[in-house]
């Protein structure tokens, strides 16, 4: 705790083989897709409602699906994403759970 | 012209009489399209899981319940066998809150923030609805505009048109 005492000197440890750890436990994402229907204002306040995004980063992730087609708006466990996007449908909202790659 | 103000009371939305019965109209013919439960008569159905769901071949059903996987049949059918049900209720719900909100024809109606939010969602959805029915693009007012007053969709546009300015109100009034 203190940065008083003698650091023993640093001790080569065997790194244990990450890379298959993060693909076993790799965040699943929530996307949300563009669709001609849903108001941009409405789309940015669902982001606001949803997320607790401030407004400047709901309007960048509504921009992001209306010019780009789609975005990633939220990434977590799979539980996590899959009802995020059940509440993104109960807005109406054209949203998908995929594995990040 | 703005239908929607805040208030010290609430959130006002200022609706004509003729406006309002097309609200009430439009939200029960939402209830009619929710109305067919998948597996209503399942035991399952009673804590919400369907039995057999699976992606409506109505447009407008599939757009309202849309599959949560692209490329994994098997993962959708899951997501929507547990969902389904559950969003179709708070669909129907908040259909059923805008009715019970409206009162009287012609006279305003006082919302607070959560019953403004619940009409944010019933709108959406019908607009959802009409908007696929009307096969809605992002040029869709343009070509609107060009349409023949005659044209059999023309009314369906012109609602799709006020509902998309109601709810845009709804939106800047509780932001």
């Amino acid at each position: 705790m203190s940065a008083m005492s003698t650091a023993p000197a640093p001790v080569e440890l065997e790194r244990p083989d990450v890379e298959e750890d993060v693909s076993a436990d790799r965040p699943w994402l929530a996307i949300v897709w563009n669709d001609p229907i849903n108001l941009m204002s409405y789309v940015t306040y669902v982001f606001q409602a949803v997320f607790g995004y401030p407004k400047t980063k709901a309007e960048k992730l509504m921009l992001d699906v209306h010019h780009k087609g789609r975005a990633v708006v939220a990434n977590g466990t799979r539980e996590e994403m899959e009802r995020d996007v059940e509440i993104l449908h109960s807005y109406g909202l054209w949203a998908t759970v995929k594995r990040d790659d | 012209m703005s239908h929607v103000k805040r208030t010290r009371q609430g959130i006002r939305v200022r609706l004509e009489a003729e406006e309002a019965a097309l609200v009430r109209a439009l939200m029960e013919q939402l209830l009619a399209l929710l109305g067919e439960a998948p597996g209503a008569d399942d035991e399952l159905a009673s804590i919400g899981i369907a039995d057999n769901a699976t992606k409506s071949d109505d447009p407008v059903l599939a757009r309202l319940f849309p599959d949560a996987y692209q490329d994994d049949g098997e993962a959708a059918g899951e997501f929507r066998r547990y969902t389904e049900m559950g969003l179709r209720d708070g669909k129907r719900e908040a259909a059923e809150t805008v009715l019970n909100t409206l009162g009287e024809p012609g006279g305003d109606v006082m919302l607070d923030e959560k019953q403004a939010q619940v009409w944010l969602r019933a709108l959406n959805d019908v607009r959802l609805a009409l908007g696929t029915r009307l096969d809605i693009t992002e040029e869709w007012y343009e070509e609107a505009e060009g349409m023949d007053p005659r044209d059999p969709r023309a009314p369906m546009f012109a609602a799709y048109d006020w509902l998309t300015m109601l709810q845009e109100s709804l939106v800047r009034a509780l932001w």
